[in-house]
């Protein structure tokens, strides 16, 4: 065997277990493909395991759609007819299910075109409406963007915003928090907004605690809380928060829909309106709903309300299975943030000395996330594990797992076994790795950045 | 992103991977990049005091399918050639021979500056000046 073999990496018939792809031809002359090794039971490829990004629409939540798109095409803006009216009572029975999984009550719930305008409506309409009342506004530095960049355009405004750091485990320091609220003056905090659940690394900031902290100092709490709602347990009173944003394409429902909680009461949260028009959704977000989307949403929210225990729990399991196989096979592997607090489909795991971009070529028949941005002229790496500290090279290593309702066991082991080997093949080919292996501190080299 | 079938070629079945005695008096080292960048390339030679030629080379590159197949080229091209010859080998080559997007042109940056730090190893090592290599006869 040459060299050339035994460090081939690739997925083409190198006896790595996956399916070497054949091109042959049958009796019509068309080319057609097949697999030379057979794939584990249960295992169709491209496999996704990128629920962290979108997820698949559930096929019930796309029955429960069906209708609206086609019959009960109504405006639910339409007051003269049944048309209207049967859009109108769908629209209402989503609220109440987008409601009861969070513990709000059906009015306090408005719809947008996704988590990204939930966002922008919450912090825009909130410094606008309370911009007398102070011009200070808190969050942290591993929010989404949808976050950051409102923070940055808000700045441009005249607004004071504290971006809060975290701890090596991902989690904001409560009393960094205390420290940064304002209560007095024209620098009086209006607003924190901290995420729920991070989207990159998966952990669960306290939010119950600083719903508790804002409240007792007066201030209003927001919460993106796209990636936890649905998976893990969401109530809006015990965690005294004020706003929320949903996605409904995080929670297998369909894309382009979202919503926003909005307090009524205790205290009665205030929003400017960012879109101006027919006054829909009680004034503060215009334009005609969208209203197979808004069923589809309810539909999400009603199965995650009846499945969500049970499912954190086999998603746990799993994630925890996949992690174990990693450090059973692999040196220099770790995850990233805090696990303890942490939803239960994500993992995120470094395997030091490969980078990302590779191993993700490794297994393009895999759909996962790279920490590493190599792709862009700038060479950054996730802002996210850097905040967590991690050096570049360890971000530039890194690899987000989402796990999701229709992954299974199966699938797990392939992914795992399918990266072990990749791992493997490419550490081979590192330098890096064989630098530390003869005990050179890599720390200690001075590297001509680039 | 997609990767031209000659960048999937080198990386599925990448050339001379491998480590040359970098304490031999025969073997240049170049060692680029760095690792918070996400791209590190080791490209070693071995030369042939007598002719200057490069009859051995190995890589090894942390980085991505790019960086990987641009290194893994840089050794294919070397061998057999002089390291005068070598030394023409420019990044643009690279770039034209796999295709290589506008964002991956670093890599072939690198890969470049591999050979040349090789080549300068080798040269160090051997009392070789930087402008003139036929004085190497001369000298020994």
């Amino acid at each position: 065997m040459s060299l050339q073999n035994q460090n081939a990496i690739g997925h083409n018939g190198n006896g790595n277990g996956s399916n070497g792809a054949v091109a042959g031809t049958n009796s019509t002359g068309v080319v057609i493909t097949h697999s030379t090794t057979p794939l584990p039971a249960g295992v169709h490829l491209p496999l996704y395991m990128d629920n962290h990004a979108t997820t698949p629409l559930d096929p019930r939540v796309l029955e429960a759609m069906m209708p609206y798109f086609t019959g009960k095409f109504g405006n639910a803006a339409s007051r003269n007819h049944q048309f209207g009216w049967e859009a109108e009572k769908a629209v209402e029975i989503a609220r109440e299910q987008i409601a009861k999984l969070i513990g709000a009550s059906a009015k306090e719930i408005i719809f947008t075109s996704g988590a990204t305008e939930s966002d922008n409506l919450a912090l825009k309409g909130i410094a606008e409406m309370y911009r007398e009342r102070g011009n200070h506004i808190i969050t942290q530095v591993t929010e989404h963007k949808a976050i950051l960049d409102t923070c940055k355009k808000l700045e441009k405004q005249g607004f004071r915003v504290t971006y809060l750091p975290v701890m090596a485990d991902g989690l904001i320091d409560l009393d960094d928090l205390r420290r940064a609220i304002v209560t007095e003056g024209p620098e009086k905090t209006i607003l924190v907004s901290i995420m729920f659940a991070n989207n990159e690394i998966g952990v669960i900031q306290p939010i119950a605690e600083i719903g508790k902290i804002c409240h007792e100092k007066g201030v209003l709490f927001h919460t993106d809380a796209v990636q936890a709602v649905g998976k893990v347990p969401v109530d809006v009173q015990s965690m005294n928060i004020d706003v929320l944003s949903i996605s409904a394409h995080k929670l297998y429902g369909p894309k382009g829909v979202g919503a926003l909680y909005v307090r009524r009461r205790n205290p009665r949260v205030q929003i400017t309106e960012q879109i101006n028009g027919g006054g829909h959704e009680r004034g503060m977000r215009s334009g005609t709903l969208n209203v197979p989307g808004i069923v589809g949403l309810g539909a999400a929210c009603e199965i995650c309300m009846n499945e969500m225990a049970g499912e954190a729990v086999r998603e746990t399991e799993l994630r925890d299975y996949l992690r174990a196989k990693f450090e059973g096979a692999l040196d220099y592997v770790h995850v990233n943030g805090n696990m303890e607090y942490h939803l239960p489909g994500n993992l995120n795991m470094s395997f030091v000395y490969v980078e990302g971009e590779s191993l993700l070529m490794g297994i393009n028949d895999i759909a996962v996330s790279s920490g590493s941005a190599c792709t862009s002229a700038t060479l950054e790496p996730s802002y996210v594990l850097k905040a967590l500290g991690l050096g570049d090279d360890v971000a530039h290593s890194s690899i987000r797992f989402g796990l999701g309702r229709f992954n299974t066991r199966a699938e797990v082991d392939y992914v795992a076994d399918k990266i072990i080997d990749v791992v493997r093949k490419l550490r081979e080919l590192s330098p890096l790795y064989e630098m530390v292996q003869e005990g050179i501190d890599l720390t200690k080299i001075e590297w001509a950045a680039h | 992103m997609a990767y031209s079938d000659k960048v999937v070629d080198h990386y599925e079945n990448p050339r001379n991977v491998g480590t040359l005695d970098k304490s031999s008096g025969a073997v240049g080292t170049g060692l680029v990049g760095a690792p918070e960048c996400g791209d590190v390339m080791r490209l070693q030679i071995r030369v042939n005091p007598q002719t200057q030629v490069i009859e051995d080379a190995k890589f090894k590159t942390f980085g991505c399918g790019s960086a990987i197949a641009s290194s893994s080229l840089a050794t294919e091209w070397v061998k057999g050639r002089t390291i005068n010859q070598a030394l023409t080998i420019s990044n643009t080559d690279i770039v034209k021979e796999l295709a290589l997007p506008p964002v991956k042109i670093h890599c072939s940056v690198l890969a470049e500056d591999a050979i040349r730090a090789a080549i300068g190893d080798w040269k160090k090592k051997n009392g070789v000046a930087d402008e003139s290599p036929a004085e190497v006869a001369v000298a020994s």
